[in-house]
């Protein structure tokens, strides 16, 4: 709860520091709060798990893993918006302000243990977001973005609600470990309310995590995004539904599992299906990622799809793979756009000569997202694959090596286009003290996790 | 407050639950079909409430007053993501002078 309050008034000291015309102070004070944040999640750690304030939120070793995992990876990308925001406007507070705000959001969602809070977490996520995404009041894609944004997550919160409200009716209580109670005390008479109800909460959960059917506003919504506020969606705000989304399945409704599986299963295969071969077709490098994001919420949700122990700790290192390869990606995309003028992905070409440092970077990350052994992603992938084999889904097993395969392909066009293809500039691309940090963090943290994955696996 | 729970109960749950759950698919409907924008948040407040009656409903027959806090919460977090969403919009009319969900083509695949 400590880091909760903490990322709270760091929002609005932020917006005062703003109001006082201290920019300089802006990025120093929120790495420094969100500093202060980590370090009152890692103080929890030892404590004792009980739900506190009256049930409302609970932080085990789940949702303090969870919540370290958002906190680090907004530090590593508020690192890169030093001369970002800059070049885009002039009330450059407002940006942290909302990414914090949004990031407090992420933690309530990580740590819920009571649909309010899973609802009150959800919603001031989402909010802060429309406004970061539309932030460029000017550019009408970015203006149509965040309309297209608003409209599907107020529509998706509508879903969610009539989910927990049919919950509601069957069990009277929001509360995650009386709901238990309830499904383990009459486990084959539950209330048919009950069985709308999941299936409500299954939409309105598929939304915000971005997977199909209910992905269509997630590739335009990336799009046109400014890069930095696509990477805080598709690495933190997409972790954090994830972490919400797993808590409920895994604790309150395993119980259930024949009734949800199938239907769970079909969405994995379609989104897929539809992630990866909509991504072979993008000639834009940014809109790859959003297919390729897509694709990815697919493979976590087989975390979900087969919950036994490790889905946990799996669906986690999966979240620093994917997390840390996408700030990476979407970082050089920064790089390389102000220094050509696009997103296409010939704007990576002659890189590798140019500047070989950023290249190899890239390639590590196009690697752990494609899954290649001795980087994080194949950690990831690998867990992830091992939970569905124990429950004997083959036939996913079977499409999802296929859709491994496709995604290797996309993922080695950009490290074609790197080193095989010419440039047309000689100049080398320009890069900050930041981005450098950033990059050889997230690069060594992927490869060390490749090595010895155990570090991270035995977290929870 | 007995009086107004003993009325709710005087109707049958089941009619609460009929009637919510055709105001929410009236919502839905309005949010896939209609191409003004307006009317498309109009509709997204209408599933919205049609949530909040039914956990009223639900909340007076089973005595239990959390249902109703919840409605409390959901109105508070309807408004301010509706101020958000108006003020989304208005950006969106001052830069494409429509309010129609066709005028915003611009990204597509």
């Amino acid at each position: 709860m400590g880091a909760i309050i903490t990322l709270s008034l760091l929002g609005i000291l932020i917006l005062y520091l703003g109001l006082y015309k201290a920019k300089n102070a802006l990025l120093p004070v929120s790495i420094l709060g969100l500093l202060g944040a980590l370090a009152y999640e890692l103080y929890y750690w030892q404590s004792d798990a009980v739900p506190m304030y009256k049930g409302m939120v609970l932080f085990d070793h789940f949702a303090l893993a969870f919540s370290m995992l958002c906190i680090v990876l907004t530090i590593l990308i508020l690192l890169l918006s030093k001369e970002y925001f800059k070049s885009i406007s002039e009330n450059i507070a407002e940006y942290y302000t909302l990414i914090i705000f949004s990031l407090t959001g992420a933690l309530m969602v990580c740590a819920y243990h009571n649909f309010a809070m899973l609802f009150i977490g959800l919603e001031i996520m989402s909010v802060a977001l429309y406004i970061l995404v539309g932030i460029r009041r000017k550019d009408k894609a970015s203006n149509e973005a965040s309309l297209k944004y608003f409209l599907m997550g107020a529509f998706s919160t509508g879903f969610l609600l009539f989910g927990i409200t049919l919950l509601y009716g069957a069990t009277g209580t929001f509360d995650l470990a009386v709901l238990k109670e309830y499904i383990i005390a009459n486990p084959t008479e539950v209330s048919p309310l009950f069985y709308g109800g999941i299936l409500l909460l299954l939409v309105g959960l598929c939304f915000k995590v971005g997977v199909a059917p209910f992905h269509f506003w997630t590739p335009d919504v990336y799009d046109g995004a400014p890069i930095l506020i696509t990477t805080f969606m598709s690495t933190v705000v997409k972790i954090a539904s994830f972490a919400g989304f797993l808590k409920l399945f895994s604790m309150v409704l395993i119980p259930l599992n024949e009734f949800w599986t199938p239907v769970l299963l079909t969405i994995v295969i379609i989104t897929l299906f539809v992630g990866n071969i909509t991504a072979l077709m993008q000639t834009s490098f940014k809109r790859m990622m959003a297919y390729s994001s897509i694709s990815h919420a697919g493979y976590m949700l087989f975390a979900i799809l087969s919950i036994g122990a490790n889905s946990a700790s799996g669906i986690l290192t999966y979240a620093i793979a994917y997390g840390l390869s996408s700030i990476v990606a979407f970082g050089s995309l920064m790089l390389v756009k102000r220094h050509i003028g696009s997103d296409q992905f010939e704007s990576f070409n002659g890189l590798g000569k140019t500047n070989p440092g950023l290249a190899f970077a890239i390639t590590v990350a196009m690697l752990s997202l494609a899954g290649i052994p001795l980087t994080a992603g194949f950690i990831g992938k690998f867990m992830m694959f091992t939970t569905v084999m124990n429950d004997y889904h083959t036939v996913l097993l079977l499409l999802a090596a296929i859709n491994a395969a496709i995604g290797i392909y996309y993922y080695f066009r950009v490290i074609v286009h790197m080193y095989f293809m010419k440039g047309e500039g000689e100049e080398p691309v320009q890069l900050s003290i930041n981005f450098k940090l950033v990059f050889g963090l997230a690069v060594l943290l992927t490869i060390i996790i490749g090595i010895y994955p155990d570090i991270i696996v035995s977290l929870i | 407050m007995d009086s107004l729970i003993q009325n709710m109960q005087g109707i049958p749950l089941n009619h609460y639950l009929i009637f919510c759950s055709i105001i929410f698919a009236i919502g839905v409907t309005g949010v896939l079909i209609r191409r003004n924008v307006i009317i498309i948040m109009m509709s997204i407040e209408l599933m919205l409430n049609s949530v909040n009656l039914l956990l009223a409903a639900f909340s007076a027959y089973r005595g239990d007053a959390s249902g109703q806090v919840f409605v409390f919460f959901i109105m508070a977090l309807a408004a301010a993501e509706v101020a958000v969403g108006l003020a989304i919009i208005i950006m969106v009319y001052r830069n494409t002078k429509s309010v129609d969900i066709e005028s915003l083509s611009k990204l597509r695949w």
